[in-house]
């Protein structure tokens, strides 16, 4: 168990940058997700971890260890690949036992480890199958049993869910957090999908083009997006965006767009006036409504999209297309016309400029 | 314009009954998903209609003419498929322009149609531009342009969003179904995504092992479903499934498991005393549909302990272990719980549904 440490640290292959001058510090027994599209870079920082890839320049600690030149097999970190890499000869308690063998334990005590960890991993019932004739999911668990039998300081693991299908990815995320929290160890794993991350996560490291974009706790990058690009990145449907400037009336800073003016939000820093903004909202904090409300726009049912427990309204206020989520209960047809407006408090506005959030 | 109707249809691969004596009639000027897993039989189905298959037995109707004689050019229906069939050295206007030229239509007639049917798509300004160097968005409306741009009496759509990344494909979703309300036109949309069929279709065929389960509006599909595969199949996060048995005391029914006693209402009650031929039983309870709050806040609310929380956005998913067995609870991201704590869980009895644990029948 340890802390995982990154020191100015710098990878560029071939031109591109897949780290550059990046810092953070991971925390003993966090979960950290690494949130980034494909060609971000983040399965870069998991390999320079686990000592597949060395750094260009910077420091990258293991606990209080500075692992820069020790090998793979040296930093005690634990790698599960998207791929799962079992020995599809061996039965799963012998896929088990493998990484062991090479340390000093008895086989009492590698058979008590092992079992002790397939209970965990509610995979006892297969010990004696080989690896071909288990779902994708037990399959997942028992590379997942691989890497955690050794207990490693840190268990790195890239995408570790994309690999199944939708159904099972579901369950396998309420899994891992479960199972990482009863092992106690560090855990790091990328992934592309802000749903897993969100959901996964302690913290999230949000990382694009080698730099870190913004790292946080879920509900902070969710609700204080730092950026556009986080912004645009986590929560769906997708939060809504709208360009426009910032003009002062009567003391107060407003939104200005072609389609409306909105009042912003008193509380906060305040954006300067005639500045190129970009206002966000999320559709959750787009309220409709039948009736005319004070400070709402009308608008348009551009189309109206039933999710099950709630609606998906996507709206038109003039020509400026947006999304709404509202109850079932309200009733809504293509052509519909309704009111709506904002919750001020859930209002964000970026610099459109450095794309930076100002509020 | 017109509608289509299936009779009997049977269709078999070797050994395999790919559909199974289906009968369906979708209705002028409407959106229809053929929903279900792999396998289902969803596009065989399709491909029958459109004259890719032949039936083995059975009867198809386009706008009330039998058409099982017919070739696909001869029946009248474009189909749009996964993967986007395009000329990839032609402009998107040569690509618009092809399936009307096949046709032999005068130029001015060709042109304004290309026009037209680029204005709906929103890709008039991309009518010069090599089909090579547009995004899977472009590209993916080109596609549906040229199917539409014949303006033939029914659409039918193969999975066509499942190669494009999730943002896009929720743009995509808005825009055909706008595109669909515009041509009034019947449309037939087959798709493995639950949230594709609910959003968009005016009635979801729900398909498992070549047969239609239910075929009704997304609605019905969602508050009442049939039975326990549609029941499974549709909402996310999926529907608890309990496996319970009704309790007799004192001449009230109630349904039991792990420290639930779920009372029930006189109606329900009477109605699974005469009609029952089994006690084993499945409650189904979306996620959803089950309070959940720190204290205790109906009489029959059971305590559980919280094994996992999960934040989806602005709400959380909890599973919540009453008795060894495992709830999914959605609710508001305010409320606060943490790993390991004690919660108070109750099911809402209007929103449950009892269903025959054996064939999976719904039997209130």
């Amino acid at each position: 168990m340890a802390e995982v440490r990154f020191e100015n640290v710098t990878k560029i292959v071939g031109g591109k940058k897949f780290a550059d001058n990046v810092s953070f510090d991971i925390r003993d027994r966090e979960f950290v997700s690494i949130l980034g599209e494909p060609g971000s870079g983040k399965s870069m920082v998991l390999r320079m971890i686990a000592g597949l890839e060395r750094p260009d320049s910077g420091n990258i600690y293991i606990g209080d260890r500075n692992v820069n030149d020790l090998r793979p097999a040296e930093r005690n970190v634990a790698m599960v690949f998207q791929s799962f890499a079992l020995y599809p000869h061996k039965t799963v308690y012998e896929n088990l036992t493998f990484p062991l063998f090479k340390r000093a334990m008895s086989k009492e005590e590698i058979d008590k480890r092992v079992r002790s960890i397939a209970e965990m991993l509610r995979i006892s019932h297969v010990l004696e199958k080989r690896p071909a004739l288990l779902s994708g999911g037990e399959r997942q668990r028992v590379a997942i049993g691989r890497a955690i039998v050794r207990n490693s300081d840190a268990l790195l693991m890239d995408e570790p869910l994309s690999n199944l299908d939708a159904k099972l990815r579901l369950h396998m995320r309420a899994e891992l957090r479960k199972i990482q929290k009863e092992i106690g160890q560090t855990a790091i794993f990328t992934t592309a999908d802000e749903v897993e991350a969100l959901s996964i996560a302690d913290r999230i490291c949000v990382y694009r083009e080698g730099s870190i974009v913004q790292f946080d706790a879920p509900e902070a990058i969710y609700d204080r997006p730092n950026s556009l690009y986080v912004a645009q990145m986590v929560g769906r449907p997708q939060m809504n965006f709208v360009d426009g400037t910032i003009r002062f009336k009567d003391g107060r800073s407003q939104f200005v767009s072609s389609n409306f003016t909105t009042d912003l939000s008193t509380s906060g820093p305040t954006p300067p006036a005639d500045k190129e903004v970009v206002l966000g909202i999320r559709p959750s904090d787009t309220r409709v409504s039948t009736r005319e409300v004070n400070g709402g726009f009308q608008c348009e049912v551009y189309v109206a999209e039933f999710v099950g427990s709630e609606a998906i309204l996507d709206i038109k206020i003039g020509d400026q297309l947006l999304r709404a989520r509202v109850p079932v209960s309200v009733k809504a047809e293509i052509g519909d016309k309704l009111w709506v407006k904002f919750d001020e408090s859930r209002i964000h506005i970026f610099d459109k400029g450095t794309a930076s959030a100002i509020q | 314009m017109a509608d289509v109707v299936l009779e009997h249809l049977r269709k078999k691969f070797g050994d395999l009954e790919a559909v199974k004596d289906l009968t369906l009639k979708v209705e002028d000027g409407r959106f229809v998903c053929f929903l279900g897993p792999s396998g289902c039989g969803k596009t065989t189905t399709l491909r029958m209609i459109v004259g890719l298959e032949k039936q083995d037995r059975g009867d198809i109707y386009v706008g009330g003419k039998l058409v099982n004689d017919l070739n696909p050019s001869e029946r009248d229906i474009a189909m749009v498929f996964q993967f986007y069939a395009m000329y990839p050295g032609a402009t998107v206007r040569e690509n618009l322009a092809f399936p009307l030229e096949q046709q032999k239509l005068p130029n001015e007639e060709i042109r304004r149609r290309v026009k037209e049917t680029a204005e709906v798509l929103r890709i008039d300004g991309l009518l010069d531009k090599v089909a090579t160097k547009l995004t899977s968005g472009e590209k993916q409306r080109v596609a549906i342009g040229r199917a539409i741009i014949r303006r033939p009496q029914v659409y039918l759509m193969d999975e066509p969003l499942s190669n494009l990344d999730a943002g896009l494909r929720a743009v995509m979703r808005v825009e055909l179904k706008r595109l669909q309300h515009e041509l009034k036109q019947t449309m037939i949309y087959v798709t493995h995504d639950q949230l594709e069929g609910m959003t968009m279709a005016d009635k979801i065929a729900v398909m498992n092992e070549g047969s239609v389960l239910q075929y009704d509006t997304p609605e019905t599909i969602y508050r009442r479903p049939t039975n326990l595969f549609v029941a499974g199949f549709v909402g996310t996060p999926t529907m608890n499934m309990i496996d319970c048995s009704l309790v007799r005391s004192d001449g009230d029914l109630s349904l039991d498991f792990a420290g639930f006693k779920i009372g029930l209402p006189p109606n329900v009650a009477k109605y699974l005393a005469e009609n029952l031929s089994t006690s084993e039983l499945t409650l189904g309870i979306r996620p959803q549909d089950i309070g959940i709050s720190e204290v205790k806040t109906m009489y029959d609310s059971v305590e559980a302990s919280v094994d996992v929380r999960e934040l989806v956005g602005d709400r959380i998913i909890v599973d919540a272990r009453v008795d060894g067995i495992t709830l999914q609870v959605e609710s508001d991201r305010r409320l606060s719980v943490e790993v390991g704590q004690k919660v108070w869980l109750s099911i809402d009895k209007e929103r449950m549904h009892i269903f025959e644990t054996k064939g999976g029948t719904l039997i209130v």
